[in-house]
């Protein structure tokens, strides 16, 4: 039986929710699940127990929405259904407002929502989320450099990471990207068995490491080597000095096709018996993704053929490479909240020469790091001549029409409209009809401009989304 | 003009380790401020191990690194000491950012008490209060010689200047050193150290050419430059001061 103070969670919960969705204020996540912990501190312990097939944590810097949603739909097509904590709200509130709102009245969670937990967690949240929610399978997705006036820098992440690992028992399962050093070390002289996943395509190297790489320092202290680059400090590294490389993986990518980065193949497996996976989704990054949710499923014993049907089915999640119809213009969104992370969505986009007219928004809200100075470090160079309309917005508007200026962006390009809403409209106006404007947002630019884009091409409100619709 | 001929060699030290947080900008900054004038800005990486010859180069410049980075650095940073001296005491313009600000310094002593021995470059040494202690976080506005620096600080070790160097500003809006004496930075001949970290040259277009003149005037006599369209820079300046002024 549930305790009282659990069902008192719940209850207060679902009351918290209804009533913040009554006043308009968006779909009340933070404040049920605030409630809840309030309540009963220990409610996501007490709720994620009666999950029958455990639950799967979903960490990294990039991809932890994508990754979540990807295990989910895999978990979908293996016939069960799973349980996922909505787009952003991935800290302890968000985590106990998903499972509180699986509930019955009972404080229980409902017989539909018993099979599967998957739950994105914040990097700086995971130690917590380790601890409440016990998951049979962890997924470290990657660590790259992100508004270091948060969560500090990636050296002390990773060891808040080893120290939630030792103190979680050994029935964890580790999946780790074999090719960041970062996320790899955390299997070495691990209790708890670790799956590896990586990309093994010699077509796909740069030749050297992009500005934006953090993990250059083995930890005897000598610099990594790279026998492939593929972006940020992802790669076939090894240390020189130590002996230190990266692993052999259990999952693994070759003969990658990013087409014209809307969608995707690979062959996933070993040579002979390998299977040629195609996705609807855009850039190398989203290789990475689908490799973490297909070697989550795999340790958490789902079929392969559930994998094979769930990956070219997927579409988008939330706000990431999001496509809406307004005006008849194609509306593609790609989120991009750190160096690594843009990097990738300026390869992905420059793979579309089509693409002329552009919206970049920039914020500086506590969700977005208050510190903009990252954008420097993305290399918006490589797009400098492929737009003929660039519309710059945001808090930080400014900031970003200087980035683009000195990556050599033609200055009379750009036109700068801080107000999102009026910068959609000018970005709109200034495409073509049938023609594509592509809008890179930080994170909370994204919720703004979704929620514009959203009414104007008919689409429902994020927090209709979800489960309900599972 | 005779500015075709012109020619800098930029001394960029770390550039692989000491990148923490867009203090690449400054770099880009230098370089199309150059190219847009005719100067030939060369920037010459300097890596660990790799010497410094203090008569080749006419600007130098280090940004900020993490941790484990910083520790590599210091050591190797004191072996150039000597060639790095000799290049500041001969007036060749250097910009040391954040982390580098701080290993210019006589010496660091981190939160954990471990003391890590500086260059020596600048007569001020830093102290981490300990883990407990606030970080020094937020949007900056500081008071130079020629008007105002708009930039972002993140540091948790307070610097406080000796009697061999002044401050570079004087703190309008944030903490600067030590988020007590009103000061930030500090400047020993033309060796300016700040904490004001990232892209803080392409906001302060005039700080910016205030170092490439300086290099110039050492060099060719003349340090002077033609004006640019800085429309935009003073536009990102503006915003960025209004940023530093919403968070109080």
């Amino acid at each position: 039986m549930p305790g009282l103070r659990t069902t008192a969670g719940v209850w207060a919960a679902k009351a918290a929710g209804a009533a913040s969705r009554a006043l308009g204020r968006g779909g009340g996540t933070a404040v049920s699940g605030l409630v809840a912990l309030r309540v009963q501190p220990d409610i996501v312990q007490d709720l994620s127990r009666g999950l029958g097939r455990g639950c799967v944590l979903v960490t990294g810097t990039n991809g932890k929405t994508t990754t979540a949603a990807l295990v989910a739909a895999i978990a979908r097509a293996a016939g069960l259904g799973p349980l996922v904590n909505a787009s952003g709200s991935n800290l302890m509130r968000g985590i106990a407002a998903t499972l509180a709102a699986a509930a019955g009245p009972t404080g229980r969670l409902a017989a539909g929502n018993r099979s599967l937990g998957v739950f994105e967690v914040d990097e700086a949240v995971t130690p917590a989320a380790m601890e409440a929610l016990r998951p049979r399978v962890a997924v470290f997705a990657n660590l790259f450099r992100d508004q270091l006036d948060r969560y500090g820098e990636v050296e002390a992440v990773a060891a808040r990471w080893r120290d939630a690992l030792e103190r979680t028992p050994f029935t964890l399962t580790l999946v780790l990207n074999a090719d960041d050093p970062a996320v790899a070390s955390l299997g070495e002289g691990s209790k708890h068995r670790a799956v590896y996943f990586g990309v093994n395509d010699e077509a796909l190297d740069r030749g050297c490491r992009e500005h934006a790489a953090d993990a250059v320092t083995c930890s005897c202290g000598a610099a990594y080597e790279y026998g492939l680059s593929y972006y940020g400090h992802l790669g076939h590294w090894c240390c020189p000095a130590c002996g230190r490389a990266r692993p052999s993986t259990q999952v693994t990518a070759r003969e990658v096709d990013l087409a014209d980065g809307r969608r995707l193949a690979f062959t996933m497996g070993a040579r002979e018996q390998g299977v040629r996976v195609e996705m609807a989704l855009g850039g190398l990054y989203n290789v990475y993704n689908a490799l973490a949710a297909t070697a989550a499923a795999l340790a958490l014993g789902l079929p392969h053929e559930a994998v094979v049907e769930a990956l070219p089915a997927f579409q988008a999640a939330f706000g990431r490479q999001e496509a809406f119809d307004v005006d008849g213009r194609r509306v593609e969104m790609l989120l991009g909240k750190n160096p690594a992370g843009l990097n990738q969505v300026l390869q992905t986009i420059t793979l579309d020469p089509a693409r002329k007219v552009l919206l970049v928004i920039l914020n500086d809200r506590v969700a977005d790091g208050r510190d903009v100075s990252w954008v420097w470090d993305a290399d918006f160079e490589v797009a400098a001549s492929q737009f003929e309309r660039v519309v710059v917005s945001g808090t930080r508007a400014e900031d970003m029409a200087l980035r683009l200026k000195y990556a050599g962006w033609p200055e009379p390009s750009l036109v700068v409209e801080p107000d999102v809403r009026l910068a959609l409209e000018k970005a709109v106006a200034a495409t073509p009809p049938a023609a594509c404007l592509t809008v890179l947002p930080t994170y909370t630019a994204m919720l703004q401009a979704r929620e514009v884009l959203a009414r104007r091409s008919g689409k429902r409100p994020y927090w209709e989304q979800g489960n309900e619709r599972g | 003009m005779s500015g075709a001929e012109r020619r800098l060699r930029l001394g960029h030290l770390y550039p692989a380790l000491m990148n923490v947080y867009g203090d690449r900008g400054n770099i880009i900054c230098l370089e199309r401020r150059c190219r847009l004038r005719g100067i030939a800005l060369e920037v010459v990486p300097v890596g660990l191990g790799e010497a410094v010859d203090p008569s080749a180069l006419d600007l130098l410049f280090i940004g900020g690194a993490q941790d484990r980075e910083q520790r590599l650095v210091a050591e190797d940073l004191r072996s150039k000491a000597g060639a790095l001296l000799e290049a500041v005491e001969a007036g060749v313009p250097m910009l040391a950012v954040c982390g580098g600000y701080q290993l210019a310094g006589r010496f660091y002593r981190g939160a954990d008490g471990e003391e890590l021995a500086g260059a020596g470059l600048l007569d001020l040494y830093t102290l981490h209060p300990g883990p407990q202690a606030k970080r020094l976080i937020g949007n900056v506005v500081v008071q130079w010689q020629d008007g105002e620096l708009v930039g972002f600080e993140n540091h948790g070790g307070r610097t406080f200047l000796g009697q061999g160097c002044e401050p570079f500003g004087r703190v309008v809006l944030g903490f600067g050193n030590d988020g007590a004496s009103g000061y930030e930075g500090a400047r020993y001949r033309n060796l300016f150290g700040t904490y004001l970290h990232g892209p803080l040259l392409p906001k302060n277009p005039a700080f910016a050419d205030h170092l490439l003149s300086l290099a110039l005037a050492r060099k060719y006599g003349d340090g002077g430059l033609e004006p640019l369209d800085d429309a935009l820079e003073l536009r990102a300046h503006a915003a960025a001061r209004e940023a530093a002024s919403r968070r109080s």
